[in-house]
């Protein structure tokens, strides 16, 4: 107990738990040791845990949810054996709280939730945006509104990620197709985090969070690890919210002797608060939402596999997340039948990739767009495309995939 | 000449000074306390860590305080301040905010910031009302006041909320008033200094947005009424429930040594690393 500890040794031992800068390679190691076995068969909310202690991340709060909860339960598991840190909050909006905290105490960290859960969130996600704090938040989503079907996934929170909080603001959101994919794009989007200096969303759903697949883990040098540009300013010199010109501040992390002011007000480069001054929000939102817009073509990631086809046969077919796996199937049968199939599977859905859209939909006779939901993603389409083009939203809900089949007849019918 | 210059201007944010209060608003008094309590304690500020939520009270350390500031959401900063705690356990973590912010839409993360018996120190500053928002009934609104939004009356009892957290399992709980100064600033002290979840009730004075209903139009008479309502608490012994009903009682509540969440928590992961080291050596 550490209660029986001098204040100097409980110091002493506290300042050993403050999360290093750089993720040694030794750090690593003491992770993929926890993790066990290089390849493995696992449900994507595991891999999502995974592929976030292999990122650096050293704090998770959360709140038990499905189909979420696995992702919580692993990481208070392991979090404890490589010397980082999990908590149960009392409810979601408390679980990303202490994510902005300890990210600010310089920690990777993050949350996992589903869409009750994910609502709950949406104040302090734009606090996140508003105050550029890196942080991950995991959305395994599920049917809803509501309650809904709690263990049947979906992909109706694709707008919510971007939308669901008040004002103008950008950030990040990635979905996943496969297992392999959860844990990639989890390490994908601390590195995100870190880099912009904004909440990345990893839009998971019930269905891949359950599913179990063989994943393959990535070796040190595997991997780029990213961690948030720090001050190396004098304190007297260092403004928190200055811009060198790449939009993305220096940051200096609690603690470290910056005696920083954060606040979710509108603040000017100082930090300080101008809460009536036009000229001051609007150049704070801008560069919010131009860190992001002006760096689409780094941060966006789609799958292309086309076959540049041109005329009456020419298809095209937009999916992002789960959903893309029954299309896999269909494009295999249809070009079997002779169509010429351009599939664009989407991975970064926010900023939404408009010019691959454009580009497929203007060269498409039709574009089908199926997902789980009554079309969410449709309406990007429909907004980047000339109007000219036949469009097909193929709608499904109630936690069941698109049969390939399902899918052949959107394109056929 | 030489310059006069406060002997605690270091740490405040002079740079945004004067600050925002209404005059006579009990928020400077406290700021005053407090100051004086951090150099009472001879804490450095660049180790400590203010967080805050959303209203006139929590303008209170930020940004006026000159530490590290989260000013975070309406009713979350104990939320955000777990996670600061537990990544930084070797920082001083501080939470000022209003009665609306902690113990109406915040009174969960409240309970169980103490039942966890986190090492926070939190000053609420208990000003009856929601200030900043202009005179709104809050949960610590006594019973029968009219307010901007209980025209007719407030037929809802007010939270007695040093009595709750104590019970929630906090190490240190007292009560004080923005008239109790000096007694004040030697618990802000102790609460500091206390390993554990501390917490500290400042009834204080809205002299704008609630004493104006009331009938108190400046502090000097709230002053006076916290002076004659305040019981100290080894005084209630006898007292009947009607007797202290319209009493504020003050005084220091608790005191005790409880295990401390951070601490059971980075002990369990020591504990959890140095068995794992025996069974693979590096
Ligand atoms: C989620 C949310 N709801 C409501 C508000 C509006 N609001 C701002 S301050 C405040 C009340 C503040 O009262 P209190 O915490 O007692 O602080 P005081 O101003 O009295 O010091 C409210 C309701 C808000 N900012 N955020
Ligand atoms: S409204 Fe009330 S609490 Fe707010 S600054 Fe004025 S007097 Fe103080
Ligand atoms: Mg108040």
């Amino acid at each position: 107990m550490l209660d029986n500890m001098s204040d100097h040794e409980y110091r002493k031992f506290a300042a050993r738990h403050i999360p290093a800068r750089l993720f040694a390679a030794e750090d690593f190691a003491r992770v993929r040791r926890a993790l066990g076995r290089k390849v493995l068969f696992a449900q994507g909310d595991i891999a999502v845990a995974y592929g976030a202690l292999l990122a650096g991340c050293r704090f998770f709060a959360g709140y038990p949810i499905t189909p979420a909860t696995e992702t919580a339960e692993i990481m208070s598991r392991l979090l404890p054996r490589i010397g980082g840190s999990y908590i149960q909050m009392e409810d979601e909006i408390a679980s990303i709280g202490a994510v902005i905290g300890a990210s600010w105490s310089g920690a990777k960290a993050m949350t996992a939730t589903s869409g009750p859960g994910f609502s709950l969130m949406q104040e302090n996600i734009g606090y996140a945006a508003m105050t550029e704090t890196p942080c991950v938040i995991v959305d395994v989503q599920r049917s809803g509104p509501s309650t809904g079907q709690p263990t049947e996934g979906a992909q109706g929170d694709i707008m919510q990620a971007k939308w669901g909080s008040h004002g103008d603001y950008e950030l990040i959101a990635l979905s996943p197709s496969t297992v392999q994919e959860c844990l990639n794009l989890t390490i994908e989007a601390f590195n995100l985090a870190e880099t912009y200096r904004v909440p990345v969303i990893v839009l998971t759903d019930g269905l891949i969070g359950h599913m179990r697949e063989k994943i393959v883990l990535p070796e040190y040098d595997d991997i780029n690890f990213v961690s948030r540009k720090t001050t190396a300013k004098a304190a007297a010199a260092y403004r928190p919210y200055d811009n060198d010109g790449t939009n993305i501040p220096e940051m200096a992390n609690f603690g470290t002797g910056y005696r920083v002011y954060i606040t979710g007000l509108t603040h000017k480069e100082s930090g300080y608060p101008s809460t009536d001054s036009q000229a001051d929000h609007h150049r704070l939102v801008l560069r919010l939402c131009n860190k992001i817009r002006d760096n689409v073509g780094k941060i966006g990631k789609v799958q292309r596999d086309y076959q540049n086809g041109s005329g009456d046969r020419t298809v095209g077919i937009i999916s992002y997340g789960v959903t893309s796996r029954s299309v896999f199937q269909a494009v295999k049968e249809l070009r079997q039948r002779g169509f010429a199939v351009d599939h664009l599977r989407i991975i970064t859905n926010w900023p939404f990739p408009e010019a691959e859209v454009a580009e497929l939909v203007s060269r498409c006779r039709r574009t089908v767009i199926p997902e789980l939901n009554l079309g969410q993603m449709y309406h990007l389409v429909r907004e980047v495309s000339s109007g000219a083009n036949d469009l097909v939203p193929l709608w499904k809900t109630g936690g069941e995939l698109h049969t390939p089949q399902e899918i052949i007849e959107g394109v056929t019918g | 000449m030489e310059e006069y210059r406060h002997r605690l201007m270091d740490y405040v944010r002079e740079e945004i000074m004067p600050h925002r209060f209404c005059t006579g608003c009990g928020c400077g008094t406290v700021l005053n306390a407090f100051v004086n309590a951090v150099e009472g304690v001879g804490l450095s500020p660049a180790k400590m860590v203010c967080v805050s939520g959303i209203g006139c009270s929590s303008w209170i350390p930020s940004p006026y305080f000159r530490s590290d500031t989260l000013h975070t959401t309406h009713g979350r900063p104990i939320a955000f301040a777990t996670g600061v705690k537990i990544m930084r356990p070797d920082l001083t973590v501080i939470v000022i905010a209003g009665d609306g912010d902690v113990a109406g839409i915040g009174g969960n993360h409240l309970i169980h910031a103490a039942r966890r018996n986190i090492d926070l120190s939190v000053f609420m500053v208990n000003n009856m009302i929601y200030g900043m928002t202009g005179g709104q009934v809050a949960p610590t609104t006594p019973y029968g006041v009219k307010t901007s939004t209980t025209p007719h009356n407030n037929v809802e009892p007010a939270f007695k909320v040093a009595e709750l957290v104590m019970t929630a399992g906090a190490s240190y709980v007292a009560r004080w008033t923005t008239y109790h100064v000096f007694p004040l600033m030697e618990s802000m002290q102790n609460a500091i200094r206390k390993r554990g979840f501390s917490f500290i009730e400042i009834v204080s004075q809205c002299p704008d947005n609630y004493g104006r209903r009331i009938g108190l139009r400046t502090a000097v008479e709230f002053l006076h009424q916290f002076k004659e309502k305040a019981v100290r608490i080894d005084k209630t012994a006898g007292m009947s429930e009607a007797e202290l009903a319209d009493r504020i009682i003050i005084g220091k509540l608790c005191d005790r040594e409880r295990p401390e969440f951070t601490a059971e928590l980075h002990a369990l992961t020591r504990r959890i690393v140095a068995a794992l080291k025996q069974e693979q050596p590096a």
